[in-house]
């Protein structure tokens, strides 16, 4: 059984594949035909599903259309933004960030590249 | 004894001005980083240690000879309303700011610890959407990123190292196996541990010369910690030249021509839009990695480590004994 976490990416996945927005059943079979893998050949119950959603939803990853029966899904931003989003929170050194993640290099200035490129250059 | 909260008063001034400078100004701590990284722990102690002790003292003299007896004084006032005519206005102020300036820095240790918590807990849920694990390291995810970027999550069992596959394109095999053992050291020494206390500390204190100097230094000292481990894996080039792309890379030209430059340049613009003299402080952390890697010296000698020590030590007992030792008021 797939868990929840494999189940949102797999969502996510669908919804970031398409512009448009799709009820809880039609993701249930583009599951159910597991393009990717993780939830392969599981039917599973449109609740399953439905609580997925309204977890991307609080998590702000998702937005629901309220207009139509049943509500339509759709991702709020595109994989791209989300990864440029994360980046940046990654490459963006704030004091108070510092201790959240542990980087292979911190950010280098313009100067400090420079000297770097020196001390490269003379050994 | 007044000498007491004098000498405390003393201690808590030099650990908060001119020994973290002195240490920060050094040039010996990059040959043996882990006694410097001792040494700053109990600077940073002993500090607050002995900035409260001497405020302790300094209340409590009026109460008794010595520290249990002098508490056991306060307990009967502050319970058992006993008459505090002996303690002065003074005294009960010294008294306050000990007990305020104890919970200000217990608080703040706590509060920093929700709040990485948190960053690390959102982080961690975003990248799960968007990484994917890779094929051939285990506990690695990797990101579809131009950037050359490398990092770990710490989280107990969930602890991750990420690359972009930027970085991958750039590196060589031996070069990542580099960054790799980098950033695995960082979790398997805990150095999230370090950085959590000291950005407590920073925050709970940051008007203080030693809270900013010793998160610099930690910061850096870490930094040379998992690249020693490196270097037992790779050999010294290998490192530096992980090194030189990571840090070149992310900042020149040469990869904005990735598969999608705008929004490289979107990064590095904010990036160098939000540059102030933090980034300046870990950019000359990446020179010194790289100079004690290309001219390797010698680390201290077994009698020097043992001074520095000494020194941690003496550092952490002093103020401790002064506190415990009975009849040190009397």
């Amino acid at each position: 059984m797939a868990t929840l976490g494999e189940l949102e990416r797999t969502v996510m996945d669908l919804l970031w594949g398409t512009q448009e927005a799709m009820t809880a059943n039609t993701l249930r079979d583009a599951l159910a035909l597991a393009p990717e893998g993780t939830a392969e050949g599981k039917e599973l119950a449109v609740t399953t599903v439905l609580t997925v959603l309204s977890r991307l939803e609080k998590k702000g990853l998702v937005e629901r259309e309220r207009d139509t029966r049943p509500h339509r899904y759709r991702a709020v931003t595109s994989r791209e933004d989300h990864t440029a989003e994360l980046m940046h929170e990654v490459l963006v050194t704030a004091p108070d960030r510092e201790a959240v993640l542990a980087r292979f290099i911190g950010s280098v200035s313009e100067s400090e590249a420079r000297t770097l490129r020196r001390l490269l250059g003379s050994n | 004894m007044f000498w007491v909260s004098h000498f405390l008063a003393a201690l808590a001034v030099i650990l908060a001005w001119p020994a973290p400078i002195a240490l920060s100004r050094a040039q010996w701590p990059s040959r043996s980083p882990f006694t410097a990284m001792i040494l700053w722990q109990a600077i940073a102690l002993a500090g607050g240690l002995s900035m409260i002790g001497a405020m302790l003292v300094w209340g409590l003299e009026p109460l008794g000879d010595n520290l249990l007896e002098a508490l056991h004084g306060l307990w009967d006032i502050l319970v058992n309303n006993r008459p505090a005519d002996t303690l002065g206005l003074v005294h009960v102020f010294a008294l306050s700011a000990a007990s305020l300036l104890t919970a200000h820095l217990v608080f703040t240790l706590l509060i920093t610890y929700a709040r990485i918590k948190g960053q690390r807990r959102r982080h961690r849920n975003l990248l799960n959407l968007l990484s994917s694990p890779s094929r051939t390291n285990p506990s690695t995810l990797v990101i579809k990123h131009p950037a050359p970027v490398a990092y770990c999550l710490p989280g107990g069992a969930r602890s991750v190292t990420v690359l972009s596959d930027g970085l991958m394109g750039l590196l060589s095999e031996d070069e990542l196996r580099a960054v790799l053992v980098h950033e695995r050291a960082h979790l398997s020494q805990r150095h999230h541990l370090l950085l959590w206390a000291f950005a407590a500390w920073r925050s709970a204190l940051p008007w203080l010369p030693t809270s900013r100097l010793a998160q610099r230094s930690v910061n850096e000292l870490i930094e040379m910690l998992a690249d020693d481990e490196a270097v037992k894996e790779v050999d010294q080039e290998t490192l530096v030249g992980a090194i030189a792309i990571v840090a070149t890379g992310s900042h020149g030209p040469s990869v904005s021509h990735g598969h999608s430059g705008e929004t490289q340049d979107h990064v590095l613009a904010d990036a160098a839009a939000t540059q102030d003299p933090e980034q300046d402080d870990a950019s000359l952390s990446t020179v010194h990695r790289l100079r004690r890697l290309l001219e390797p010296q010698a680390p201290l000698t077994p009698a020097q480590t043992f001074a520095a020590l000494a020194t941690s030590a003496l550092l952490l007992t002093v103020p401790t004994a002064l506190l415990i030792a009975p009849g040190f008021l009397g």
